[in-house]
């Protein structure tokens, strides 16, 4: 008797059955996801690893598949990364730290709210016309690294300061108050506390969104990089090329040979995004092992 | 509300003793309501003050008052007077982070900065400009705050490896190397067990040696058993002030013995 009482009942058999098959689907999905990174992966390393040497990375674009490297594109988009993360970093968490320690300005801050939810709809190519008409038009600034950066920094500013945003509210209120309360005052409160105790989260926010302006094609093309640069910048003056502009390039072009270039550009690439994804972690992993609250 | 009588006559029970802070029709609201109506009260030098009330009587808004911590709430608005040594805090031309130097504050739940117990007493001392030993002004520190026998050996690690009581006396150690004059108490031993609310106790004692206290506490028994002068608050009006005695043993007014007497709150 007493099993019958405890038993599934239909009904419940039926809810179980509902339960287990959401997991399955749920897994199922979630697989698919992970398995497009290493499908992709594994393709372009197929591809591309029997070009993938010193040589590849070493010498310029040319015309026969056998010649050509990614030189002036590793360092373009070397010096793409440094400049768009010395002009976004500082202008992005500034911006979040006034967003959200300072009291609000009325409708200032409601104006610049609303800017940065919309900023970070935007498709990139229109960052890409915007940078053209802005930079490279009426700055004058050409087709420079300095106009590519700028331009990219924009496309990625919103994502930075929405991500330092949450890392600075996630800051206890208790921890603000203990430091105003010893006759502090509020740039003492950011620099000593504030800063320091958001820092993991607004470092991850930072490199997941420098790996996507290393990625970007559209607004670098709009700007205008060019495709075949056989120099290495020198300056943020100068021309450049980019690495995913020399895919972009070379998978338009006929020949075979240069679509497993691109795949080998397409590995140099990713293991660059991937390392800065990794170095994201590792920093946020230590700096919550130091935190306590 | 306070009858004039009854103001007069707990102005008359401090009288002797030198009043450093006073609040004079202070009203703090947020939006439209008022957590803090019109209070009149005035903090006697080298005593302990406590503040009890039901909870939502407005206690922590008005110490907060005290020393502009309400300054970062938004919706918080304050009008009245905080007199402070007679100078009113909320006048223009006063650094409210002045303020909050002379006037120290310790919270309802221990909040030690995520750093070292040593760098906890120091900080406040380091960005006020102090010049001097810094080492030294942290041991005087954690002295006064009777914890400096637990924590000599291991200054250099984390505040968070300490009891919830020590990191309370930690938040008192570092309230105190600022040498504050008064020192804003709210509920300080709510997150504490009985013995660690014990030891914050007796060490009250010997803080208003040197020191003016005024604790928030919803704890009556703690209240009688620590303070000198005694406010209730309820629903944001100062009901009845006085003699900590007088208060819980001839409260003049109905409300207070109703409170005391735990009929209610």
């Amino acid at each position: 008797m007493n099993r019958t009482i405890l038993a599934s009942s239909s009904d419940l058999r039926r809810r179980r059955l509902a339960d287990r098959a959401f997991g399955a689907l749920c897994v199922g999905f979630t697989l698919l996801g992970l398995l497009a990174l290493p499908l992709l992966l594994v393709q372009a390393t197929k591809e591309g690893l029997p070009w993938l040497d010193l040589q590849f990375l070493t010498s310029f674009p040319s015309r026969f598949p056998a010649n050509a490297g990614i030189n002036s594109a590793l360092w373009g988009t070397v010096w793409l990364g440094g400049l768009t993360a010395s002009i976004a970093i500082p202008i992005g968490i500034a911006a979040a730290l006034y967003l959200e320690e300072y009291p609000r300005g009325g409708r200032l801050a409601d104006l610049i709210e609303i800017n940065i939810a919309n900023l970070a709809g935007v498709p990139s190519i229109v960052y890409g016309m915007l940078g053209l008409v802005i930079f490279v038009r009426a700055l004058a600034l050409q087709r420079s690294l300095i106009a590519g950066a700028l331009t990219l920094s924009l496309l990625i500013l919103p994502v930075i300061i929405v991500a330092s945003r949450e890392a600075i509210r996630a800051v206890p209120r208790s921890l603000r108050e203990a430091a105003y309360a010893l006759g502090a005052t509020r740039w003492q409160v950011v620099r000593d506390h504030v800063l320091p105790a958001a820092a993991p989260g607004i470092m991850t926010g930072v490199i997941l969104a420098m790996s996507r302006a290393l990625g970007e094609t559209a607004p670098l093309v709009m700007i205008g990089a060019l495709t075949f640069v056989a120099f290495t910048p020198a300056g943020p003056l100068d021309e450049f090329t980019a690495l995913p502009v020399q895919i972009f390039n070379w998978v338009s072009r006929p020949q075979p040979q240069f679509h497993d270039l691109a795949a080998a550009a397409i590995v140099v690439l990713l293991a660059i995004i991937l390392l800065m994804n990794a170095a994201a972690i590792l920093v946020r992993n230590r700096a919550q092992r130091r935190r306590k609250w | 509300m306070v009858t004039k009588e009854h103001a007069k006559s707990a102005f008359g029970a401090i009288h002797e003793a030198k009043s450093v802070l006073a609040t004079e029709g202070l009203t703090v609201s947020y939006g439209a309501t008022k957590a803090v109506r019109h209070v009149t009260l005035g903090i006697a030098e080298n005593r302990v003050t406590a503040i009890i009330g039901p909870s939502g009587c407005g206690k922590s808004t008005f110490i907060r008052a005290l020393n502009r911590m309400n300054d970062f709430i938004p919706s918080a608005k304050t009008e009245g007077l905080v007199n402070y040594r007679g100078v009113d805090i909320y006048g223009s031309g006063v650094d409210p982070a002045e303020v909050r130097r002379r006037i120290g504050m310790v919270f309802q739940r221990p909040n030690p900065f995520p750093k070292s117990i040593l760098a906890n007493v120091t900080w406040g001392p380091k960005i006020n400009g102090f010049r001097g030993d810094l080492r030294e002004l942290a041991e005087e520190a954690l002295r006064k705050a009777a914890l400096w026998e637990e924590v000599k050996d291991r200054l250099a690690s984390s505040a968070f490896d300490l009891s919830g009581g020590q990191q309370q006396r930690l938040c008192i150690a570092r309230a105190l190397a600022m040498s504050p004059e008064v020192i804003l108490m709210d509920e300080p031993c709510s997150a504490l067990d009985p013995a660690a609310s014990a030891r914050i106790e007796d060490l009250l004692f010997e803080l208003k040696e040197r020191y003016t206290i005024v604790i928030v506490t919803h704890n009556m028994q703690q209240a009688a058993r620590v303070a000198d002068f005694t406010a209730f608050l309820d629903r944001g009006e100062l009901v009845e002030y006085g003699e900590t005695d007088q208060i819980f043993t001839r409260p003049r007014e109905k409300r207070t013995e109703d409170y005391v007497t735990g009929r209610f709150g």
